[in-house]
């Protein structure tokens, strides 16, 4: 059914990351199972119980110059600094504005701006604000800086579900050239939260690790030891593109972004549903959606965010759905949860593993969990075979949102 | 303490290096902020601010809008 539509490809990967400053970097860390964690040492995490985080390795105001980092909140820096990479690496020089779109996310939006701008508005009073505070806050800001950067006027969207926003993003990029509004749409997710009132909250919901005594061991999904996920910040980007317009101008094509499916939970606000209805849902019409069979995927992404609830249903959703022979791994283990920046980061890793035939392990599993009766990858990266092979990258949201991207080889 | 012309334009042009990227050398007198240094009207609220936090002078908006150029500011700055 999908074999009348247009075929979109991934033309373009670009991040940033808790393990490196762009995909070469991130991506080699990510094979050599190392952790992005670290030991938080600001001033405020006396005032929080959790003492770790997953900073990003380089600090995006350090790159950008220096006039632009300041009308910029951190999310849309990252997002930035990602968006320019995929695009280079895409190679596009040329494309009628009005066919490329933009559709990248953030799960929280400018949350620093808005707490440091609070904080200058009660002090200083309204005058001091910066102008651009509320391009900051924004949650679309960094879908309206990348549109400015490339010229995009075929339309630019900022989806927001959480920890499911990366993911979300790019299925509607898909859906967009599927459905001509445009040939080429940059695509992805990003997410810079890492504050003491954050992590305060998410403590408070009793979803982080306080694993503080071991920051590069606390993200350890399917371990019996999990204790919640580890906050994570940074930006992943992808480049979409038609086939034919790819093809018309010589891209090096990474993937076939095949199909994407959407679901949700309608169950709880923040808890899982506990059958993994909702999860076995998106990945069915994302089966659905890309022409795939479960026996034609060899490789997950999974959500696993290590927390409690969550990491064994999604793999026993997997087993149900896909079966279980794909090849499946966690690299939030390395990284942290990157929430809306996520599915950004995770659809690279998803991409660069059918292109590299390679699958990056889950770091830190010492104790396997029960329940689980799919093929794990754990520790060492494990090799993908050749010929035709097809992976999803799963992510998952506060408000019960489930979105599965497909991506097949080349 | 009243400060020179020249005083006044090293911290205006610092102020605009530092919001803008335009180097400071190129902040002369003559330069209009829309026309010569392609200033936007969210950068002039930006320098506005730091220009009252540097000189100690409040800039109202309805004056703001008046300067036009770096002379005026520095005229303004003057009394």
């Amino acid at each position: 059914m999908s074999t009348d539509q247009v075929r979109v490809v991934v033309t373009g990967l670009g991040a940033t990351t808790p393990l490196g400053g762009d995909v070469a970097s991130t991506w080699s860390a990510l094979l050599a199972g190392q952790s992005g964690v670290r030991t938080i040492t600001e001033d405020w995490v006396d005032s929080v119980p959790v003492k770790f985080a997953a900073v990003a390795a380089v600090d995006p105001a350090e790159v950008l110059p220096r006039p632009e980092a300041r009308r910029l909140d951190r999310a849309e820096q990252l997002a930035l600094v990602a968006a320019r990479e995929a695009w280079a690496h895409s190679g596009i020089e040329k494309v009628d504005p009005e066919r490329l779109g933009v559709v990248v996310g953030s799960g929280i939006g400018g949350i620093t701006t808005i707490l440091a701008a609070y904080d200058t508005f009660k002090e200083k009073g309204w005058q001091r604000l910066s102008p651009y505070t509320v391009p900051m806050l924004m949650p679309n800001g960094p879908a309206g800086w990348i549109g400015i950067e490339v010229g995009a006027r075929a339309g630019v969207h900022a989806t927001v579900s959480a920890c499911a926003t990366g993911a979300e993003s790019i299925g509607y990029g898909i859906e967009m050239i599927r459905s001509g509004r445009a040939d080429v749409v940059v695509a992805g997710g990003t997410e810079a939260a890492i504050h003491p009132l954050n992590i305060g909250s998410f403590a408070a919901m009793r979803a982080m690790s306080t694993r503080n005594d071991d920051p590069q061991g606390a993200s350890r999904p399917w371990d019996r030891g999990r204790d919640g996920f580890v906050l994570g910040e940074g930006a992943g980007i992808v480049v979409l593109e038609s086939e034919e317009h790819a093809r018309a101008r010589g891209a090096t094509v990474y993937a076939v972004a095949a199909g994407v499916g959407y679901s949700a939970d309608a169950h709880h606000i923040a808890q899982p549903e506990p059958t993994g209805a909702g999860v076995m849902l998106a990945m069915r019409r994302a089966l659905e959606n890309a022409g795939l069979t479960g026996q034609d995927i060899g490789h997950v992404n999974a959500h696993a965010t290590s927390t409690p609830a969550g990491d064994v249903v999604e793999t026993i959703a997997i087993k149900e759905v896909i079966g279980g022979h794909p090849l499946v791994t966690a690299t939030k283990s390395m990284t942290g949860h990157l929430l809306g920046g996520a599915g950004g980061i995770e659809s690279v890793f998803t991409i660069l593993a059918l292109h590299e035939r390679v699958v990056p392990g889950t770091i830190n599993v010492e104790d396997l969990d029960d329940g689980i009766e799919v093929d794990l990858v754990l520790g060492e990266p494990r090799a993908l075979p050749g010929g035709r092979v097809a992976a999803i990258n799963n992510s998952f949201g506060f408000g019960g949102h489930d979105v599965a991207v497909a991506f097949t080889s080349i | 303490m009243a400060m020179t012309e020249q005083e006044i334009l090293a911290g205006i042009g610092k102020i605009i290096n530092e919001i803008t990227g335009i180097p400071a050398a190129e902040v002369t007198p003559e330069k209009n902020f829309v026309d010569d240094l392609d200033i936007d009207s969210l950068s002039m609220v930006e320098i506005a601010v730091a220009a009252q936090d540097e000189f100690g002078v409040e800039i109202p908006d309805d004056q703001l809008k008046h300067l036009k150029t770096v002379k005026d500011v520095i005229g303004f700055i003057q009394g």
